[in-house]
């Protein structure tokens, strides 16, 4: 790219869009790190407790669980909406006016509202009156996401593929489409077969459309609040209580503060490190 | 095998539309029709449920309410991010790189951790129940991505239309302004979507932050839902009206919206 010159007045630029956030970010953060550290009985009295709800979480077998549950949940979807998402963006039409319909129709699930989208699909997989539930019962499995941690986990597993393969498909797509026509002809006069296109033109291309993917759609994942929230409450039990619904649980149900703020700081750098590490070691790849 | 291609996006757009379908379904149907049967299409169809909300105040003041911060947060996000993004796109200045991965933790940063401190932010401030709370909260995740998506559009136009425009005498402020902004406005469009979109579907920080004279659509379903029983075809119905805003601004950024879902950077 071209290069850019050394001016630092472009601070006066970035100056409102640093104002604004730092009102947003810092503030609250400096809350919840001094709720970390203190007990209060109620009254706004507060006492100094240092580490002691970091090692409390750190020690609690519902953070453990909650965490593990929302590894093994991103994990998942992740497995499933990369490469379905690169396959479905392989196969879509590349002009007329197909790509139109397919995009405003793929689009269309990312502008539900999360919690439309957790009560859609709670009306859809009812069991009795819900057209998933009754569908999957009338072929004989025994489905009751209510009431079954298995048939919860299909089901907000399902309600997020639905939800999310479309931002896969469509930044696949976009990189996809960013390739020259000549590679494809140039491939096709060496007689390269289907699969090496895709292994050493395609793939390569989508690297980084790929990456933003990833990445958006595991800290997104990881935050997954409203829907999962809407549909199963967390439950059956506890086995649908990923971080977030325990850390709103925990905050604003229990008014736990000190140890929701220690929570939300462990929860917050968990998130920054993977990201970190999966973005660098992309980028290192990459050079 | 080639000619079966169509296949796959066929059948994951029929995916895709079956929920969706459902709630239409539900939305037109009588709450006894819904609960006493299971039918594909309404056998008696009714437009009862619709009615009630657009009779309401309640309901109708929180799709109003909704709009209203989102609007307030797309304009705002943009208006800021747009000075900002240029600078990132054209100059090196003191701390420029630390403080771009600063604003994308933000991106990172998950709502439920900051809900609570909001509440108390925004009161302390005197927002609280305000549209513009929310559209000022929902700035923590859109600002960084609406900078994030600008920078990539602006680093596609070459360097030398802001060189040629300053030699020609124009100043920073008149530039930007008749020049820069028109050459960009796909990528504006494409910014607009996501803010658009993103403050549209959160929730959790939107109901928090309000309780009722901003309330949005979301918190007053959520209320329909547990308060009067379980009124399936009206929540149905409130759903299905909350597909519209999304599918209008979907087709008016169409053609962009794969090169923005790339953030610019294909």
């Amino acid at each position: 790219m071209s290069t850019k010159t050394q001016n630092n007045h472009a601070w006066w630029l970035v100056l409102p869009v640093v104002l604004l956030v730092a009102f947003n970010a810092v503030i609250p953060l400096m809350t919840v790190v001094n709720y970390s550290v203190q007990e209060t009985f109620g009254d706004n009295v507060f006492f100094f407790e240092g580490v002691r709800w970091f090692q409390d979480i750190l020690a609690s077998e519902r953070f453990h669980d909650a965490l593990g549950r929302q590894f093994l949940f991103t994990a998942i979807i992740l497995a499933i909406e990369i490469p379905l998402g690169v396959i479905i963006a392989l196969c879509m039409p590349r002009k007329g006016v197909w790509v139109s319909v397919c995009l405003v129709l793929m689009s269309l699930p990312l502008l539900i509202p999360w919690n439309v989208v957790g009560a859609m699909w709670n009306i859809f997989a009812l069991p009795d009156i819900g057209l998933l539930g009754k569908t999957l019962n009338a072929l004989g499995f025994d489905y009751n996401y209510t009431r079954e941690p298995m048939d919860a986990w299909f089901t907000v597993i399902a309600m997020d593929v639905w939800h999310w393969t479309s931002l896969v498909a469509l930044l696949a797509y976009a990189g996809l489409t960013s390739i020259p026509d000549a590679y494809f002809q140039a491939a096709r006069i060496d007689g390269a077969s289907a699969w090496s296109v895709f292994r050493y033109i395609q793939l390569p291309k989508m690297k980084r459309v790929l990456t933003i993917a990833i990445l958006l759609r595991f800290m997104d994942s990881f935050m997954i609040y409203t829907e999962p929230f809407v549909l199963t409450g967390g439950g059956p039990g506890n086995t649908t209580t990923f971080l977030s619904i325990d850390l709103v649980k925990m905050a604003l149900g229990q008014f736990d503060l000190g140890p929701a703020a220690a929570m939300s700081i462990i929860y917050f750098l968990i998130i920054l490190l993977v990201s970190w590490v999966f973005y660098t070691v992309t980028m290192r790849n990459e050079d | 095998m080639r000619s079966f291609k169509w296949l796959v996006p066929t059948v994951y757009i029929v995916f895709l539309m079956l929920p969706i379908y459902w709630l239409l379904n539900m939305s037109f149907k009588t709450t006894n029709e819904i609960l006493g049967s299971f039918t594909l299409w309404p056998q008696t169809f009714t437009l009862e449920n619709y009615q009630t909300i657009f009779s309401s105040s309640e309901w109708l003041g929180g799709y109003a309410n909704s709009l209203q911060y989102v609007v307030l947060n797309t304009v705002l996000s943009v208006a800021v991010a747009l000075p900002a993004a240029y600078a990132f796109s054209r100059y090196r200045f003191l701390g420029d790189k630390h403080l771009f991965f600063w604003l994308l933790t933000n991106r990172m940063a998950p709502p439920a951790v900051f809900a609570l401190p909001f509440i108390q932010l925004y009161s302390a401030v005197g927002l609280f129940d305000t549209p513009w709370a929310v559209a000022i909260a929902h700035c923590l995740f859109n600002i960084p991505l609406a900078v994030w998506i600008l920078e990539g559009f602006m680093s596609g136009v070459p360097k030398e239309l802001d060189e040629t425009a300053y030699i020609d005498g124009y100043s920073f402020p008149r530039f930007f302004t008749r020049i820069f902004i028109p050459t960009i406005t796909a990528g504006i469009g494409v910014t607009m979507f996501f803010c658009f979109m993103f403050s549209w579907v959160e929730l959790l920080l939107a109901k928090s932050l309000t309780s009722v004279n901003a309330k949005p659509i979301a918190a007053v379903m959520t209320k329909t839902a547990s308060s009067s029983g379980y009124e399936l075809g009206l929540l149905a119905a409130a759903g299905s009206l909350t597909l519209i805003p999304g599918a209008i601004v979907i087709w008016f950024v169409r053609n962009y919206i794969a090169k923005g879902f790339a953030l610019g950077r294909v």
